[in-house]
């Protein structure tokens, strides 16, 4: 593992206008509460650092090209494509993924209901389709199935579980804790 | 993806003037496109400027019941902002019918408008291509052109535009504030895009190092009702086939202003001025709305796969009319 873990959460950038690259530039991101130093190119986006350097394969790679969801993060607190985003412009902001969810040995609830309704078959798309319904949950795009279908357009899924991932949403949307 | 250096600036001045000075550089914003081009070399900047940082995000309303949007803020921040619903509905729903979730939470209203041609050969660097390589020739005037504009073409290109939300800015008459060496400047959004002609590689009148700071919306005209209706192969998250942008204001069954803006089947996001002076003191019945969409076609030039545009683009503009018209139409 290339990468040194810290306890504490402060990130240190340099000043405006530097300019860094293309080789091997100090890159701190904020993962899932811990700050990591990194050591890579300006072009290694966020989704080859977190899986290449940070071991943190959760996050998967589908299409690499803005297309699948697959690849689905937070940062800052919003759902966005980590194969789309550089890593380097994540310094001083926060991000999240599928393995910063459970609370402990404790599942968060919507990966305890995509289990409970059996809302994968491969499950490579599933990471990326909990972290897209999480959000989905919190921006309130939950109202009933057409807007939960619309808001989770960009998670595709091939083995085409999409059925029993609203019935997920919806059961935690409702505060239903599974069966 | 080659090697790239990168920077991070903090003021609109030191980001000019950073990539002005440079020409192998490129503004980053949301990244959406510039990244994925990267990727797949069709653009080759060797230094990124992030201008994440610039304080243009704010969205603004303005004295004349128009919008101030800022250039970094996001599509689903615009789309979801009580002002812009309030004032510019069809901005609001333009938006939210393009991208994903995840990509209108990363994309930028600058970054919208700079979007490159989604032309699978634009995309391809085997193959010929105008617009990413001037003078190569074009792969899709005899390839696979089913997605390929009608309207705004040469026999250099035949790409289509395509933005959502600019369709809907060209129908209100937005204008694009941008900022350079030379200072700031307002650029009508009817003249921002430019259609292909001899050169499809120049899509705007932008300098290089020329910023996009935000994007001024007028109001729709007065007692008027607007709507974007999109036409795609699936419901979500699909570029259009046929689009329409449509503000209509009838009096006493009379069409007494109209703005009609096409998507999906031209160059550049299209106003359809012939449309428009055709229904303007008309009444308001589906066949005057039949007769002016076919009017606007007119010129429409189809290659191979895409004729079907034409008829498709007449019906989604009656569509559009029949659905803001009051009592639908007669």
């Amino acid at each position: 593992m290339r990468s040194n873990t810290q306890a504490s959460a402060r990130v240190e950038t340099p000043d405006t206008a530097v300019v860094r690259g293309p080789g091997d530039v100090e890159v701190w991101l904020s993962v899932n509460g811990a700050a990591h130093r990194l050591a890579i190119e300006p072009r290694v986006s966020l989704l080859d650092a977190l899986r290449d350097r940070l071991e943190l394969t959760g996050t998967k790679k589908g299409c690499n090209q803005g297309a699948c969801g697959a690849c689905t993060v937070w940062v800052d607190g919003e759902r966005v494509l980590s194969c789309l985003t550089l890593a380097i412009a994540c310094e001083r902001r926060e991000v999240r993924t599928i393995e910063g969810l459970a609370d402990g040995q404790t599942l968060h609830p919507m990966q305890a209901a995509f289990i409970a309704r059996d809302a994968f078959q491969c499950g490579y798309c599933t990471p990326g389709q909990i972290m897209s319904a999480v959000a989905l949950l919190k921006e309130g795009h939950a109202k009933d199935d057409s807007d939960i279908r619309e808001w989770m357009s960009g998670n595709l899924c091939r083995c085409a579980a999409y059925p029993h991932i609203r019935s997920a949403i919806r059961d935690v949307r409702d505060g239903k804790t599974g069966d | 993806m080659r090697p790239i250096s990168y920077s991070r600036v903090a003021d609109v001045g030191t980001a000019v003037g950073t990539v002005t000075a440079d020409p192998a550089s490129a503004f980053l914003a949301g990244g959406t496109t510039q990244v994925d081009l990267l990727r797949i070399y069709v653009e080759q900047p060797r230094r990124l400027v992030d201008i994440n940082d610039l304080p243009l995000r704010d969205i603004e309303e303005l004295p004349n019941r128009g919008l101030r949007i800022g250039a970094l803020a996001r599509m689903n921040e615009v789309a979801e902002h009580p002002s812009v619903i309030d004032r510019s509905p069809l901005v609001s729903q333009a938006l939210l019918l393009g991208a994903s979730p995840q990509l209108r939470n990363m994309a930028s209203i600058g970054g919208n408008l700079l979007q490159r041609t989604r032309c699978t050969y634009f995309r391809d660097v085997s193959t010929a291509c105008n617009k990413r390589t001037p003078g190569t020739g074009c792969a899709a005037m005899d390839g696979v052109n089913r997605g390929h504009a009608v309207l705004g073409t040469s026999d250099q290109c035949i790409a289509t535009h395509p933005s959502d939300l600019a369709v809907a800015l060209v129908a209100l008459d937005a204008d694009v504030i941008a900022e350079g060496q030379r200072g700031r400047r307002s650029i009508p959004v009817h003249e921002f895009f430019l259609p292909p002609e001899d050169t499809p590689d120049i899509e705007h009148p932008l300098d290089h190092g020329e910023l996009i700071v935000d994007v001024e919306v007028p109001p729709a005209p007065d007692g008027s009702t607007s709507l974007y209706l999109k036409v795609r192969d699936r419901e979500s998250y699909e570029f259009a086939l046929a689009s329409v942008a449509v503000a209509l204001r009838v009096e006493g069954g009379m069409v007494v202003e109209v703005r009609l803006a096409l998507g999906g089947v031209a160059t550049v996001p299209w106003r359809a001025r012939r449309a428009e002076r055709m229904l303007t003191g008309q009444p308001a019945t589906t066949e005057n709305f039949a007769a002016a969409a076919r009017e606007e076609l007119a010129p429409a030039v189809a290659r191979g796969m895409n004729g079907f545009k034409i008829e498709l683009a007449c019906r989604t503009i009656v569509r559009a009319l029949e659905t803001v018209a009051p009592d639908g139409a007669r």
